[in-house]
Order: structure tokens, then sequence, then C-alpha cells
């Protein structure tokens, strides 16, 4: 016998698709073994982050930490795992709690304080195209001393990566996302890289500091627990990574 | 000649030094990790970048590590797209850094009725074409749709009585039954395959279709997923009484102030039996009931035996129940212990 959910109507079931489309709609919001790019849902948003997978919802959501019910609601029906909620109080100011879902229900969600904000408005210089996939760089041994650190790493990855490619264009690496952990903050820079001509095939490395860049507070976390994790984690065992990348040295494994 | 030698050399030393913003070279502590596949590189020596300088140092921090990485990527297998001119392309690796999925892994399914079958006869799906030759208008028409082949209104207009069938009979509305009956004979085997699991209705049952016994259990799992585990529920005015709790396990006292008259008689018995001078234990009783257990065990071994032959596949009514009850408790707490993170369920 089987438990019904109460955020999924029985219609979803029994309903057999009327069109080709409609069958496809709902094959696409199916689980997979190789998944959809995840896409976000920006609500109340305060500042604009590139990145175009990006649902904006201006409807008023109660709070995150409280109840999860409506975030949960908006999830399912936009089939977005990924989502960015930014308010401001008296208690905590300039707020942004970002986080993600599995199975259309919270993972881990993670409050931050952003203490100094500079837009890519208030930067003038040329940008690099939207879409372009960033290059992510986390600095600092806090990302790996710390449980929450670690979580807030993963976060970061998930929401900026963009979509899994199998080749990139070497002269299109336009962008890096910088995060740099010390004295307990965290602090995100974005630089668009300049290719320059050096001695060898190696090109020299310049960069311009182009996009928002913020000064960010821990403040609460809701992680998931270590079980809900493992099981979020598990992959299919068809495709795994041939050779992974330590100390600039493949090492087959 | 030696000396010019040296000259050069230090003369290219000199250039070198003077243009360190040609260089590639970055020298770090600790080595970066690096996942080519997610364009990461994880630098886990502390950074030296507080103080007043921090937005250059910052700066300087992250160009050196971006060069690492752009290093690594220019060390990838790379080709040409698009032919000789085309632009720079690189293989990226898979990525490695384990990212929690968006939804959990789709669970196998057992094969649908249809898919048995075929299985068992070994019939392939063959692609079907759309367009089929029409004898009739003698050209080719859809399969299916507007002007499809053989759907012409217009032949509907006479049906000949097969050779073997009831002359009075009404064609056109035997047709229209067979037709209606082919309908609800499939609706009810997709519905059969989505409770079987086969299709991604995933076993949940459709209202109005439920069998008495799938009723019972739902109204039982219903009635047990209360915080008290059901305790207080109130039965319904024809719903039968709730079944005698099972086990021994805890000790059942009687109410302080019941009947008095027989807690008076149970002293009094007390006392005689303490008073008399029978030894407890009956013998012949014993030895007697003993003996009956064992007739009945045997006798029960036998009947099973016939009964399974015989009365294969019915439900025993009383087993149905029970080990729902069970069930049902069991999967609450098990759903409980799955999701402890702040989930409201209510």
């Amino acid at each position: 016998f089987c438990f019904i959910d109460r955020t999924s109507t029985s219609s979803d079931c029994f309903k057999k698709p009327k069109t080709k489309r409609a069958k496809r709609f709902l094959e696409k919001r199916e689980p997979k073994l190789t998944e959809n790019t995840k896409n976000a849902i920006l609500i109340k948003v305060i500042q604009k982050i590139p990145n175009p997978y990006l649902f904006f919802f201006r409807k008023n959501i109660t709070r995150p930490f409280e109840d999860q019910t409506s975030l949960e609601f908006f999830s399912k029906k936009s089939d977005c795992s990924l989502f960015l909620f930014g308010s401001h109080n008296k208690k905590r100011p300039n707020n942004l709690i970002i986080g993600r879902m599995f199975d259309y229900h919270v993972l881990d969600m993670i409050e931050l304080g952003i203490e100094k904000f500079v837009s890519l408005k208030d930067i003038k210089n040329s940008k690099c195209p939207e879409g372009t996939k960033p290059m992510l760089i986390f600095a600092g041994d806090t990302f790996d001393l710390n449980e929450e650190y670690r979580r807030l790493k993963s976060l970061l990855i998930d929401f900026f990566r963009g979509p899994t490619v199998p080749t990139i264009r070497l002269a299109g690496l336009e962008y890096v996302l910088h995060f740099t952990a010390m004295d307990g903050k965290i602090y995100m820079r974005s630089y668009k890289v300049l290719l320059k001509k050096s001695g060898c095939k190696i090109p020299r490395i310049e960069l311009e500091e182009m996009g928002p860049s913020l000064d960010l507070v821990m403040r609460r976390t809701h992680l998931a627990s270590e079980d809900l994790y493992k099981l979020s984690l598990k992959q299919p065992k068809i495709c795994s990574a041939p050779y992974m990348f330590f100390n600039t040295e493949p090492v087959l494994k | 000649m030696a000396a010019l030698c040296v000259e050069e050399l230090l003369a290219r030393a000199e250039q070198r030094e003077a243009e360190p913003h040609r260089s590639v070279a970055v020298q770090k502590e600790l080595e970066l990790e690096f996942d080519l596949g997610n364009l990461l590189a994880l630098d886990r020596n502390p950074p030296r970048a507080a103080g007043a300088q921090r937005e250059s140092r910052l700066r300087s921090l992250a160009r050196d590590n971006t060069q690492l990485l752009v290093a690594q990527l220019w060390g990838l297998p790379a080709g040409r797209a698009e032919g000789a001119t085309g632009p720079l392309v690189a293989q990226l690796p898979e990525p490695f850094y384990r990212l929690p999925r968006e939804k959990p892994l789709p669970r196998p399914r057992p094969p649908t009725r249809w898919e048995q079958f075929a299985r068992l006869k070994g019939i392939r799906r063959r692609k079907r074409t759309s367009l089929v030759w029409d004898e009739a208008a003698k050209q080719w028409r859809r399969r299916w749709g507007y002007a499809r082949a053989g759907g012409d209104p217009a032949r509907d207009w006479l049906i000949e009585v097969p050779a073997g069938a009831d002359p009075n009979e009404d064609q056109f509305a035997k047709r229209l039954r067979d037709k209606r009956e082919k309908v609800a004979r499939n609706e009810f085997n997709r519905l059969r395959n989505i409770a079987r699991g086969a299709l991604p209705g995933r076993g949940l049952h459709p209202t109005g279709h439920q069998s008495r016994a799938e009723l019972g259990r739902a109204t039982q799992v219903a009635r047990v997923s209360t915080a008290s585990l059901g305790r207080f529920q109130p039965r319904l005015p024809k719903e039968p009484a709730a079944p005698p709790p099972r086990g021994g396990k805890k000790r059942r006292f009687e109410p302080l102030l019941g009947d008095l008259a027989a807690e008076r008689s149970r002293q009094l018995e007390l006392l005689r039996g303490l008073g008399s001078k029978k030894p407890p234990l009956d013998l012949t009783r014993a030895v007697n009931k003993q003996l009956r257990e064992e007739d009945a065990q045997a006798a029960a071994g036998k009947g099973k035996k016939r009964g399974q032959r015989g009365k294969r596949g019915r439900q025993r009514p009383g087993g149905g129940k029970g080990p729902a009850g069970g069930k049902g408790k069991k999967g609450g707490a098990r759903r409980q212990q799955q999701r402890p993170a702040g989930r409201k369920r209510s």
C-alpha cells in the first residue's frame, strides 16, 4: 500500500496525457538516470546574478526557515530544484537564503547576510556574454574543515556551474567566480578573464573585476541529515568518472 | 667568446625578470585540487588577504588560482571544431565532484502485461509507417487522422450480417458496443499496470475501483496515522469493533474499584486453595491436556494441507486486517525516520 503525498493529486498519475506535447512535458519531469540541468527560482531578488536558467517570482512567500510548504509548492509547479530568497528586516538585514531541493522537498538551506554588495551596474566595463559557463574557485581551508562551509561550497557549485558539457571552447573561458573564506566571512568576486600572450602555449591570465561582488556572512543553516544527503547523492551505476585530478596529476581510479 | 655568452645570458635573465607579467608560473604551498568537468578548482591554502589591501590581494589570489586552472584546462586533449579553422575546443572529463540529484533515482519497474507477453513470444517492436495503402481509394493515405485509410464515413452505410449471426441483431449497435468494450478493457489494463507499478503511476489506486480488502487496509492505515496511533479514534456505527490487542507484553491490571463481589470471591478461592491439602498440579489433567494439544496440532497439520490444495488464493478475513495494521505502524515509523529535518506533515 502506498502513502499518497499531499502535494501530488491523484489526477497526476492516472490522467493519460492526451497530446504528444503533454507526454513530453511529463517525461521531462520524471526522475531519470541522467538529469536535466537544474533550474532556480528567485524570490524577491535584491541583486541580479548572471544566470540564464532562472524563474522569477514576486509572490509573497513566507519565511523559508519556518514554513517550507509554499517553497516546495512553487518548486513542484515550476520544476525548479534551486532557490534564492532575498529579504530584509530589522532583525536580519540584507538576508539571502540559498537552497536546493530533493524530490521537491527542501534538502539544504543556508542563510547568508550580505555585508557589502557591488552590483554589475556599479562597475562600468564590458561584461562577458550571458550564459557563459563560469570557472569556480574556492579558496580557504575552511571550505574543507567546517561542515557547514562544505555544504555551502556544494550548494554554490550546484547553483553556479551551469549545464554539464562534454567539450568547451578554450577561448570562451571568460568568466570566473572566486569564493574566499576568511575571517568568518565569504568573499565572492566575479572577474572577467583576459588571455594574454605568454612565452609558452598556456596563456597568461589577467583578471578584470566585472560582475557582482558580495561579502557574505553565514547566519542560520538548515542542512539535510546525513542519510538523506547520502540518498540524494546516489548516482546510477552506469556512468562514473574514469579518472580524477589530484595535485595536478591524473590518477587512474 | 665566453664573456659574450655570459653577457647574453645575463641580458636574457634581466629581460625575464623585467617581464614578470608574461610568466605563467605560480607558486603555491599546497597544490590545488581540480575538477575540470565542472571547471572547478579548490585551493586549500589559508588565504592571506586580510587587512587594508584586501581587494588587490584577493584579486591577485584569484589571478593565481585562475592561472593554475587555465593551465590544467589547456593541458586537456584539444581539437579544432568544424574543420581546421574552427575554434580550439577541449574535451572535458566527466564531472568528479558529487552533487546531490534533483530527484531520486528511477525505481526499476516490473514489465507491463504486454511486455511480459512480448518477451515470452519473442515479439519485437517494429516501427510503423505513417502512410498505408488504401485499396478502396487506390492511394496512400495516413494511418490515422484526417482522410485516413479505411476511415471514409461513406463506407459505413452497410454492414453485412456475418454467416453465423442472428439476422435480427443490430450490427451497428453491436459494432458500437464492441468498440466501447475494447476501450474499457484497454483502460482497465492500463490501470492494472499502474497498480502493479509497471507504469509511472507508481501503484496508487484510483478512487472508485478499490476492492473491499484494499478499502479495509486503507481505513486501517488512516486510523493508525494519528499521533496516538489510533487509540482514540471513534468508530463508525457499523464498523467492526477493535480487534483485541495482540501480544501480552504489558501486564493488565484490573481497575481498583471494580466488582466488589468478584474480588471477594476471588480472594476466598485463593484462601481455600492455600488451605486445602491437595497438590496444586493435577497430574492426570495435565497429561490429558498435553495429549489433547498434540492431537489438535496433528489434525491442524492435516487440515492445512487439504485446505491449501482446495482453497488456494482465497484470503482469510482475519489475516487480511491484522498484518495491515502492523504494516501501517511500521510504515509510519520508517517514513518519519527518513525525513527528520524540519518537515511538517499534517
